[in-house]
Order: structure tokens, then C-alpha cells, then sequence
């Protein structure tokens, strides 16, 4: 306890170097502006903007990409309330009573308590995190190859178990997202493999930012062109009024509200550990479990502030959850920490828990930053908030080519080669088309990511155990994770067979 | 074209590709090789032959009529849409295939134009003022501080007294 207190200062020594303070203002400050863009969210900033952060050292880089992410989380409420489009998904739940607060007049009032109590959900879960985490890093030290391989299947599993979506099209998007990853030379025998059409270019690999940009950049934007096509471009803006005396008396009511942001917070910070849940269904459930707090449901989809709240304070909770499986296990809780980990790949890190002992700094500068970036969000969210409306303003198709424009060169800049900028077009268009078949992309993102790490765990595996699948269930650790993996894996099946005999019952009686 | 069409092309497609994938990770020995392990092609040949059956579930619940998607018979993309994706999307191609010709300073202004001038319809002094002014942020940003240099085609000759000041 005592020795994380003192890890931490150490990390905020190192948020406090200039250097670092400017990219965490830096990266609030877009990452708001990016949250309110309707459509865009963090992952998409974190994916366009990552290029970027090869001018600054990791440990900035990170602390830029982390502020990106939760700046965003703020800014997706500004969209939901004023324009009653999400900014992004995470913020779907915010419209259902931000929007009909906005219509009455008091958007003030909505986006206060938004502001508010996302950063009383940073603040809890980021609490949470700095507790949790060396103590899990701690027990993730002793785990080996087949722990490794155990922990991945759980991330995949959470996503055919709780996902939501067409079984088949998440396995087809988590298996072609770590064949992607194999291609390029196996990394064991050295041999070239998956050398597609013969292209040379696919030697080097494909580089995960590709597939991201390509999905989260050009994918997304297409996805937006058609939106917009298809609403005739008009959107109604609402009006905000906001003075000193209405923000102090919003801020008094905020008081009432305790309850559904302190609940939102721990959900959101639990639900957003696991992979496939994340920031969207866990503002969604704080939504719910907030109703069913209430004392005055009915008002409920009408305006109440609690229900801004309570998905609000979740879904920032949600994104510093799902930085805790990152960084403690190497396993990402969400696409956007997939990205992150991504980044740390390409920075020369290895991801997993040996990074709490071997980059002590960059990890406490991490977990430090988030404290600063929330309480600077909040600050530059309050203060500028006539801004961000004015945002929502800029037409599309001014936005729309800088960031086409920002995605063509962010496909450029890893690799140099514009085999890579061809491929990020491909998995754009293919992504977009797929995209509206409800393929869900998350898990190819997240599986690209980890593929290069998964397919090294599951052979050294094999290895040790000269070929027996039972090393994934004879160890102490590796055995009840897989036994999880399995259950999530086959819970769409138990569920099907178990509603098909309640069904058959009554038949028979 | 209808949605309910559109997920058949896409089962039958992604089919397809699956089964190029699991050929060409048959390259690599699939197999276990004594002393040494598993082959360098068992990864990807499995998890290709995983995405092959679930392109398989995916045609059975069309076939089924099972789920939203594979009962719908909404437009794919309507055709009032169409227009706008389409453009954007040949732009950008157009604009990725000029990169290696006329570099990325003379077709990224040229998709700005278009965009800003032609799908935006706004004005002829903020078209140029985003033409102008975007290539030469990248410029700066890109190729002066992360010193990576972007493709010029023909133009390179142009951008070597540049070079000479800054790099």
C-alpha cells in the first residue's frame, strides 16, 4: 500500500515534466473535440492519431493516447446532448435523457452533470486502478506461455459469450484478424508465409495500425458520408445558455444525484475490465440500474439528471477498467487499449506484466497521468463548453477530407511503403461493407493485435509439452482461465438449448 | 441490391478467401514436426479452416432465413447514398494512385479541392486556404520533425532546395 503510494508520486514527477503536462492538455483538449464529433470516438482518435506520437518518447506517447481516450469519453456526452446524435456508441445512453434536457432548455444543466460526474467516475475507477493493478500484475509475473495463451482465449471467448453479435461473424472477424497477423515470416522457423498473391509487399507483415486506420479511420468516415447522405446533412443544434449563476445552481442539484453516479462508476469500472463489454453496455446498464434506483422512475427518458449521470460517470469508468487487463496482463479491455497496446509494440515494449518491473516509469506515469488528465478534462470541458458547441457547427465536408487526409498519411508513416496505404483502402471499403452486414470489427482489431503474441504462447506451449493440449488444464493458473474460456465460448449454445426446453415444457404439459 | 443479397456475396466471398488462406498456409508444414514442434502453417491453417465454417453458419441461417440481417430485403445501400460513398471512395483511390506519380503535395490538394469545392460546395477562398494550408502542416509535421519522408513522384526535384534548409 505504502509502496504504491510512493510508485505513484514517482509517476507524478514524471506527469510534471513539462513536456508531459503539454501532451496530456494537449491530448484532452482533442480528445473532446473528437468526442463531440458525432461519429467519432476514441478509438477512432487513438487509431488516426497514434502516427503522430512517434516524435515523443513512450512513456509521452502513452500519456498523450491515454488523455485522447478520455478526453473523448467527455466529449461524447456534447454531441448526445446538443445534437441527440451519440458522439460515439459510448455515449448512446446519454441522449436518452441528455437530449430531452437540451429540448426544455437546460443543455447547460445536462452537460454540467455530464462533466460532473464523468469525473467523478475517472476519479473512482481511477482509484480502483492504481489498488488493483500491482497486486495483479503481481500474480500475472508467474504466468508462462500456455497463462499467456489461457488469458487470450478468455479475451476472444468474452466476445462470442457476451459479445452480442453473430456468433459466426465474431469468430470469422476474430480468425481472420490473427490470420492477418500471421502473415509476413513465421517467427519460429524464419520461413516467409502467407505471402498473398505473391505480393512482396505482404513480407513485412501487416502492421496492425493498418487494419485499425483502415477499420476506425476510412471504414468509419465512409460509414459517416453515408449518414450524412442519407439525413440530408441538417441536424438540429440546440440552444445552451450558460451563465455563472445557472452553472452554480446546476452544480447545487448535482448533489441529489450521488447515488447514480457513485453506482455508475463501479459498474462501469468492472464491466469495462472485460473485453467485449466495455464503455457502451456498461452505460447502458448504469442507465438501467439507475431507473430502478430512483424514486421517480417516470421521469426517466424525460429529463432526468440522473440518468445523464449515471451512463456518463460508467463510461469514463469503463475506459480506465479497460487499462487494467493492458497493462497488468497484456490483454486489451477494449478496441481503443488494443490500439494503445499496439502502440506499445511498435514502441519497443513488451506488453504483460514484467512491465511493472522493468518500466516502472512509464507505468506510474501512465496511471498518474490519468488523475491529471481527468481533472484537466473537467476543467477545459467547463470552461470552454460554448467552444465545443461551436464544433458541432464546422460542416462535415470541411472535417471529413483533414481527416481522410490524416488517415492516408497514418497509414504511410509506420512502414513507409504504399502497399500499406492500398491495404489500409481495402480493409476500409471491405470493413465498411462488412460493417453493414452487423460483422462486428472490434475483435479483428483486438485480434491482430494479440495474434503475434498468441501464436508464440500456444507453440512454446505445444512445445513443453510435447503436444498435449492438457497443459491448457493441468496448471494451477492457465486451467480454470481456459475452463472460463470454454464456458463463455459455448454460453450462446447453453443458453439456446435451455430456451428451447423451457419452450418445448409448457408444450408438454 | 438487398441486404439479404449483399450477406450472400459477402458468405460466398469471405468462403472463398478462406479457403485461398488455409492454401496458402499449407505452404508451411501443418503438422507436427518431430524435434521441433508444430509447423510454421498449423496457426493459420486452423484458424482459417474456423473462419471457412463460420462462413458455413452464416450461409445455413441464409438459407434458414435466420436473423435480421439474412431476412432483410432493405436496399444495401440506398441509391440516393450511393452517389456521395462512391465518390468519396474513388476519390481516395484516385488520390492513393497519384501519390507515386505526382506525390502526395500535388494529389492531396487535389482532393481537398474536390472535397471542399465539389462535394462541399463551399467557398473558392476557403477551398484554397485548406489546400494550401493542410500539405504544408504535414509537411512540416511529418517530414521536418518526424523526419519521414512522404512520397514526391516527379515532384522530388522540387523539394531538395527543402531538404537542403531543413533536413
Amino acid at each position: 500500500m505504502l509502496e504504491t503510494i510512493q510508485l505513484l508520486m514517482q509517476g507524478f514527477v514524471v506527469v510534471f515534466e513539462p513536456q508531459n503536462l503539454l501532451l496530456i492538455i494537449a491530448g484532452c483538449t482533442l480528445g473532446l473535440f473528437i468526442g463531440a464529433m458525432p461519429g467519432l470516438g476514441s478509438v477512432n482518435g487513438v487509431a488516426i492519431l497514434l502516427p503522430l506520437t512517434f516524435l515523443v518518447p513512450p512513456t509521452g506517447a502513452i500519456i498523450f493516447l491515454a488523455a485522447i481516450y478520455y478526453g473523448a469519453m467527455y466529449g461524447g456526452a456534447i454531441s448526445s446532448i446538443m445534437l441527440g446524435i451519440p458522439g460515439a456508441s459510448t455515449a448512446v445512453a446519454t441522449t436518452f435523457d441528455g437530449r430531452p434536457l437540451a429540448k426544455q432548455g437546460m443543455a447547460d444543466k445536462a452537460l454540467i452533470g455530464a462533466a460532473v460526474a464523468s469525473f467523478v467516475g475517472g476519479s473512482i475507477s481511477v482509484v480502483l486502478f492504481t489498488f488493483f493493478a500491482p497486486p495483479l500484475a503481481h500474480v500475472a509475473l508467474v504466468f508462462g506461455a500456455p497463462e499467456e495463451f489461457a488469458l487470450m482465449m478468455l479475451a476472444f471467448a468474452t466476445f462470442v459469450g457476451l459479445g452480442g453479435d453473430d456468433i459466426f461473424k465474431t469468430l470469422f472477424s476474430i480468425c481472420i484478424g490473427l490470420v492477418l497477423s500471421a502473415v509476413g515470416f513465421d517467427i519460429i522457423s524464419g520461413e516467409p508465409r502467407l505471402v498473398l498473391w505473391d505480393i512482396t509487399g505482404f513480407l513485412h507483415g501487416i502492421n496492425f495500425l493498418v487494419l485499425a486506420i483502415g477499420v476506425y479511420g476510412i471504414g468509419e468516415m465512409l460509414w459517416t458520408v453515408e449518414e450524412h447522405a442519407l439525413g440530408g446533412g441538417k441536424s438540429m443544434l440546440s440552444d445552451a445558455t450558460v451563465t455563472v449563476k445557472r452553472t452554480m445552481a446546476a452544480l447545487r442539484e448535482l448533489l441529489k444525484t450521488w447515488k447514480a453516479t457513485v453506482m455508475g462508476s463501479f459498474l462501469g469500472y468492472f464491466v469495462g475490465i472485460l473485453p467485449a463489454a466495455g464503455a457502451t453496455p456498461g452505460s447502458l446498464m448504469a442507465y438501467g440500474i439507475a431507473k430502478q434506483m430512483s424514486s421517480e422512475p417516470e421521469k426517466f427518458g424525460n429529463g432526468a439528471i440522473e440518468g445523464v449521470c449515471a451512463p456518463e460517470a460508467a463510461n469514463n469508468a469503463a475506459s480506465t477498467g479497460s487499462m487494467l487487463p493492458m497493462l497488468t496482463l497484456g490483454i486489451p479491455g477494449s478496441p481503443t487499449t488494443a490500439i494503445l497496446l499496439g502502440g506499445m509494440v511498435i514502441w519497443g515494449l513488451e506488453p504483460g506484466p514484467r512491465l511493472f518491473v522493468d518500466h516502472s516509469e512509464f507505468v506510474w506515469g501512465l496511471i498518474a497521468s490519468l488523475y491529471a488528465a481527468n481533472l484537466f478534462t473537467l476543467l477545459i470541458n467547463i470552461a470552454f463548453i460554448p467552444v465545443f458547441i461551436k464544433v458541432l457547427k464546422t460542416p462535415f465536408t470541411i472535417l471529413a477530407p483533414i481527416i481522410f487526409t490524416l488517415c492516408l498519411i497514418g497509414g504511410y508513416a509506420p512502414t513507409q511503403d504504399m502497399h500499406d496505404v492500398w491495404l489500409m483502402i481495402v480493409f476500409g471499403i471491405v470493413g465498411y461493407l462488412m460493417r453493414k452486414l452487423d460483422y462486428p470489427l472490434a475483435p479483428a482489431v483486438l485480434a491482430i493485435v494479440l495474434g503475434p503474441l498468441a501464436e508464440p504462447a500456444l507453440r512454446q506451449s505445444l512445445i513443453i509439452s510435447e503436444g498435449s493440449f492438457m497443459i491448457f488444464f493441468n496448471r494451477a493458473y492457465a486451467g480454470p482461465i481456459m475452463v472460463a474460456a470454454l464456458l463463455l465460448l459455448f454460453l450462446p449454445l447453453f443458453k439456446k438449448v435451455y430456451d428451447r426446453m423451457r419452450a418445448a415444457k409448457p408444450a408438454a404439459e | 441490391m438487398t441486404v439479404r443479397t449483399a450477406e450472400l456475396l459477402m458468405a460466398l466471398m469471405m468462403g472463398l478467401f478462406s479457403i485461398y488462406l488455409m492454401y496458402k498456409s499449407a505452404e508451411l508444414p501443418i503438422g507436427w514436426i518431430d524435434e521441433e514442434g508444430p509447423g510454421g502453417g498449423l496457426w493459420p491453417f486452423w484458424l482459417s479452416t474456423i473462419m471457412l465454417i463460420s462462413c458455413g453458419g452464416i450461409l445455413f441461417n441464409w438459407v434458414r432465413k435466420k436473423g435480421a440481417i439474412a431476412t432483410s430485403n432493405r436496399v444495401y445501400i440506398e441509391s440516393h447514398v450511393l452517389g456521395d460513398v462512391l465518390a468519396v471512395a474513388i476519390a481516395l483511390i484516385i488520390t492513393v494512385a497519384l501519390f507515386s506519380f505526382i506525390g502526395i503535395y500535388g494529389a492531396l490538394p487535389l482532393f481537398l479541392i474536390f472535397y471542399v469545392r465539389f462535394m462541399g460546395k463551399h467557398s473558392w477562398k476557403l477551398t484554397a486556404t485548406l489546400a494550401i494550408l493542410i500539405p504544408v502542416v504535414i509537411f512540416y509535421f511529418f517530414e521536418i520533425t518526424l523526419k519521414i519522408i512522404l512520397p514526391k513522384g516527379i515532384t522530388e526535384p522540387l523539394f531538395l532546395p527543402l531538404y537542403k534548409i531543413f533536413l
